[in-house]
């Protein structure tokens, strides 16, 4: 017997003696991911409705779109990636960059939190005994690799580049002859700025961007201006996991907006 | 206006316990340790309990409320339902002596494993001098008034007691952080010592320490994340640690 059930400790029978829910946010966190985990993954491979020429507006979960597989018009940096095929099928674009947002999202601190907590069960919440009979935490593979986060912190950076860009270029609206003009605002517009400014917040508050800036340093009064950028960044980082949830939502929304666009379900509408 | 309170209180030692069953007058306004003491003084005179300042400040009457880590002194009877029942126990972390006192003494060890700061040597004391910007980082760290709640909820050591040898714990990860932060202290491997030797990379960053802080000292994100980041500089980030070698210095100045 181990923990709570150690010879030494008080003999309580009860993995834990709380009577409010602490279950429920833990079955919350699993249904929700689950369900991102599910649509994220049935879009990434449909390899199609991702990208809508005519109101300028391309999914988040393609761009950008680096496969020569991608539509005509949706690449916007060139198409580096050659077509593949496994099994017969093409590799979707998606999954050429869905790696990164992927892999920045898993080590993030508060994800960890998250799922450790509500898929693991380690602890399922405070003071509530864990299943497993061993731990050894984030010492050995692959939890380790938990300390690749800054890595994913950089690429999701330049990520947010692309989906800035993609918001303003969706500020765009063709003439009856196909000329682009700007100065037009669509809710796909808004849509897409929205996920590009949540995703901003969302990086700029992570833990590793903070420690970045001006955290490493030992000596805040010798680097005034990156204690500055510290302590902005340290009010963000207080709403991380608010960020964390809201860009997710975010992400998910803005491609389920473009999908429905570009299958021709619904019209993007254009306020002006 | 007073009421009588339904509460569950563990009574035992290291060999045997359980939780019995009291009726105790409790009046308003009154905290956990309020009532704890009524029914020492009313009903059961050998219980043992261990507090001292009933201000939320020593750290003495930690003890578990309803399944929650807690400070009893702290711990509003309002904050209960009439009809429910309160369960006191003593903390689970630990080996109990008697009744709701435990041997936190683990604590103690571990901090003596951690090195003392280290004053630079072309300093004589009182010529050391710090910005204010500086201080106040660390500031927050030395509110902890060591009632180890934090380390009594933190699963690592509550739920794996073998963890115990190479684990030092939340509280002792503020301390180790409140010291790499120091711009004076010249021991420069705390990095790597909190990693090997203090078991920083057990952490699975589940804030439950933050959670039931009753100092509210953000643990993780100000103590433990800026530590494991420090530590990722010093041992898992190749660019961090060429980039020390060519500028020849820490990284962290």
């Amino acid at each position: 017997m181990s923990g709570v059930f150690s010879a030494n400790r008080a003999k309580i029978s009860e993995r834990t003696l709380r009577t409010d829910r602490w279950w429920l946010q833990p079955a919350f966190i699993v249904l929700v991911l689950s369900s991102f985990i599910v649509y994220a993954t049935f879009r990434a491979f449909e390899n199609d409705n991702y990208f809508s020429g005519a109101n300028s507006l391309i999914s988040p979960f393609y761009s950008p779109c680096l496969s020569k597989a991608c539509v005509e018009g949706a690449s916007m940096v060139g198409t580096p990636i050659g077509i593949l095929h496994i099994f017969g099928a093409t590799v979707s674009p998606s999954l050429f960059i869905l790696l990164f947002p992927l892999g920045f999202r898993l080590t993030c601190y508060y994800y960890r939190k998250g799922y450790y907590r509500s898929f693991w069960m380690s602890p399922p919440a405070c003071a509530v005994a864990e299943p497993h009979k061993t731990y050894t935490g984030e010492t050995r593979a692959p939890l380790i690799l938990q300390n690749s986060h800054r890595y994913f912190f950089f690429a999701g950076l330049v990520l947010n580049v692309f989906l800035t860009i993609d918001a303003v270029l969706a500020f765009r609206r063709p003439d009856s002859s196909g000329q682009m003009h700007w100065g037009h605002v669509s809710v796909g517009s808004l849509v897409l700025l929205a996920n590009a400014t949540f995703l901003w917040l969302y990086s700029l508050s992570c833990h590793t961007c903070r420690h970045t800036i001006g955290g490493r340093l030992r000596n805040f009064s010798k680097h005034p201006v990156r204690y500055r950028a510290w302590t902005y960044v340290s009010i963000l980082n207080h709403k991380h996991q608010n960020f964390a949830w809201i860009s997710l939502f975010g992400v998910a929304f803005a491609d389920f907006y473009v999908r429905l666009v570009s299958s021709g379900s619904i019209s993007n509408f254009f306020f002006f | 206006m007073a009421r009588n309170l339904n509460m569950r209180i563990w009574r035992g030692n290291a060999t045997d316990g359980g939780l019995e069953n009291v009726v105790v007058e409790a009046n308003e306004g009154e905290v956990v340790l309020d009532v704890i003491h009524r029914v020492q003084a009313t009903q059961m005179g050998d219980l043992a309990v261990r507090w001292n300042c009933k201000a939320g400040k020593c750290g003495s009457c930690s003890m578990e409320i309803n399944g929650r880590p807690r400070l009893a002194c702290m711990t509003q009877i309002s904050s209960f339902a009439e009809e429910e029942t309160i369960t006191v126990t003593p903390l689970r972390a630990f080996p109990v002596i008697k009744d709701l006192v435990t041997d936190v003494s683990f604590n103690y060890r571990k901090a003596m494993e951690v090195p003392a700061y280290a004053h630079p040597t072309n300093l004589a004391p009182g010529e050391a001098r710090m910005e204010q910007v500086d201080v106040e980082r660390s500031q927050e760290f030395r509110k902890c008034i060591e009632c180890f709640l934090c380390q009594d909820t933190c699963h690592v050591i509550r739920d794996h007691e073998e963890n115990k040898k190479s684990f030092a714990g939340p509280r002792f990860f503020i301390r180790i952080a409140e010291l790499d932060m120091h711009p004076l202290d010249t021991l420069r491997n705390r990095k790597q010592t909190a990693q090997t030797e203090h078991g920083l990379g057990m952490c699975n960053i589940t804030k439950c320490c933050s959670e039931v802080c009753p100092e509210h000292i953000r643990i993780t994100d100000n103590a433990i994340i800026p530590m494991k980041e420090r530590v990722v500089d010093v041992k898992y980030d190749p660019l961090a640690w060429l980039g020390s070698k060519i500028f020849k210095r820490e990284g962290i100045v």
